[in-house]
């Protein structure tokens, strides 16, 4: 859920060593370029070995010491990891017309959503297009948590800000204001991998059965009252945990011991699309409806026929019609297509696509992919051609995700 | 090789660069000596190991760009019999997170390939510059060595970095 085209990274992590003598020019500037921000953990991160990059406005951990991408990745899927997710944007919407206001911006049926719990959800220009894709917890009626990516932070924010000026003016306003509160420098801290539950068990007295995926507590971990949201950008069991600014570093020094490693945003990437998650800017972005996008489950059933949330019409004719294309998985034989890599018709070599996202896969070791596909050409098995390095590299397509999800949803 | 390195060097003033290219070193067969193997590099992180006696330049990616591109997950090869021109790209090297061009230090043609990489590319993280070779060119201008950095040229260019 965050922007980063993974070619570019190895060059910012590199770029980087040049970063003092930048920093000098900078100073002297009139109009400095926009200065990378820093989340809470960024001594911590940096006293763990950790590798900065730039990522989506912040400076973010890479990798940590001497391990590998890989060896990173595969902790997570057979121990656990622990990410900094602190660059996202966490705020609180309160108002007794709270669900209302979210129900206009998103396509979610947050009325019928139970207390603490969370969905996945968009939001949608007035064309249907997806501004971002978000979380919604929802607390009560009249207050929810929402955690948006951070390098949609400021059209994010404008648009937010924008509607609610709008909301409140109105009728709705009348009844009862909607009010933002932004959760500015708090931590948000990511424990994924099967081992994620027993290690945090270990930290409190809270029955963890109970806590299903989707689901969130306030949870005493360690004399800490914290927010936890079952859940995450892996496909692991997991949590997400919202952590005021004062205690994030406490917090975090108390979830990274053994077996528990630190984890960068490398390995981050190649998980979340082993387990068919979107990436904000790669596989998103403003001219795709939630409908080519895959994301029609989060269109609430009772909001598809007459809901009137923001986007409505562009969506509804692709929910009528059948969108254009699709986001769809693909395996690649030979080279891994990346990002931009075109997909041709193998038999006429008439485009049908590209690829949004891809990675030669650590788990499964085959090349796995995203993209879209014309309509028509999107059920799983059909056989395409992707163009890697001006070659033509036959691939199928897979269902996602690429790797069985192993979420909590309780002993049954 | 690849782009992403190659940012690295070329956002350094190019003109910085250049002089420690063209800095003449010295590069002439001893007389007495019937074969000479030498070693050469470029900015690109490509290293080419020649020996005059046989005509062929060794091929491979250096240390230092295999430790930046972390585990190498796939790599693709020239075809043999291409004839390249120095600075073609002949390849890829393939991380899980990047993508990387291989381009041709010299000119010549590709009279070998290291086939193992196809079954073990994790060798160019373990051995870059001998195991981990990548193919080898019979080079049609071996003058083209003379303006290849030096290992300590080298070094320079990204240790400064």
């Amino acid at each position: 859920m965050a922007i980063w085209r993974s070619t570019s990274l190895l060059r910012a992590s590199l770029a980087l060593r040049r970063a003092p003598a930048h920093a000098s020019f900078r100073g002297l500037a009139t109009s400095a370029p926009s200065e990378l921000k820093k989340t809470g953990l960024y001594d911590f991160h940096v006293s763990n070995e950790a590798k900065m990059v730039p990522f989506a406005g912040y400076m973010m951990p890479l990798a940590y010491g001497d391990v590998g991408q890989v060896a990173s990745h595969n902790h997570v899927r057979t121990s656990a990891g622990l990410f900094d997710v602190g660059h996202m944007v966490q705020s609180i919407f309160r108002g007794s017309t709270a669900t209302g206001f979210l129900e206009w911006l998103t396509p979610s049926s947050l009325s019928t959503l139970s207390p603490y719990t969370s969905t996945l959800s968009v939001l949608l220009n007035e064309r249907g297009g997806i501004i971002d894709d978000l979380i919604i917890t929802k607390h009560a009626e009249d207050a929810f948590y929402v955690v948006t990516n951070a390098g949609r932070r400021d059209r994010d924010l404008e648009w937010f800000n924008q509607r609610l000026a709008e909301w409140n003016a109105g009728e709705h306003g009348k009844k009862g204001p909607v009010e933002m509160e932004l959760l500015d420098g708090w931590g948000l801290l990511a424990l994924q991998g099967p081992k994620a539950a027993s290690y945090l068990q270990s930290l409190t007295s809270y029955d963890l059965t109970q806590l299903t995926f989707g689901k969130s507590a306030f949870l005493p971990i360690e004399g800490f009252n914290l927010h936890v949201a079952r859940g995450g950008y892996t496909g692991e069991d997991g949590f997400e945990i919202s952590i005021p600014p004062s205690q994030t570093v406490e917090v975090a020094e108390l979830l990274a011991k053994s077996p528990v490693q630190l984890t960068g945003l490398g390995a981050r990437d190649s998980l979340r699309l082993e387990a068919g998650m979107c990436l904000y800017g790669n596989d998103l972005d403003e001219d795709t409806s939630p409908v080519e996008a895959g994301l029609t489950w989060v269109i609430g059933k009772e909001r598809k026929e007459n809901g009137t949330f923001i986007g409505a019409e562009g969506v509804r004719q692709h929910l009528k019609d059948g969108p254009p294309r699709r986001r769809v998985g693909l395996v690649v034989e030979g080279a891994p297509a990346r990002q931009g890599a075109k997909i041709f018709d193998p038999s006429t070599k008439e485009p049908l696509g590209a690829v949004t996202s891809g990675i030669p896969s650590p788990t499964l070791s085959k090349n796995i992919a995203m993209g879209y596909v014309l309509s028509g050409w999107h059920k799983k098995g059909t056989e395409v051609e992707v163009e890697v390095r001006s070659k033509m590299r036959k691939a199928v397509l897979t269902p996602m995700p690429f790797i069985k999800p192993r979420y909590w949803r309780g002993t049954s | 090789m690849h782009a992403i390195l190659r940012q690295a060097c070329s956002s350094r003033s190019s003109a910085l660069l250049r002089p420690q290219i063209m800095r003449p070193r010295v590069f002439r067969a001893p007389q007495l000596s019937r074969t000479l193997v030498t070693k050469r590099y470029t900015v690109e992180h490509e290293a080419v190991e020649y020996d005059d006696a046989t005509g062929l330049g060794v091929v491979c990616i250096t240390d230092h760009a295999q430790s930046s591109l972390g585990d190498v997950v796939f790599v693709e090869l020239p075809v043999l019999g291409t004839k390249v021109t120095q600075g073609d790209q002949i390849g890829a090297v393939e991380s899980v997170k990047a993508a990387s061009d291989i381009y041709a230090p010299v000119s010549g043609t590709i009279e070998e390939v290291n086939e193992a990489l196809a079954s073990q590319p994790g060798l160019l993280n373990k051995s870059p510059e001998d195991k981990g070779w990548l193919c080898k060119i019979k080079l049609s201008t071996p003058a083209e060595m003379e303006k290849l950095l030096t290992e300590e040229a080298y070094k320079e260019s990204w240790e400064s970095v």
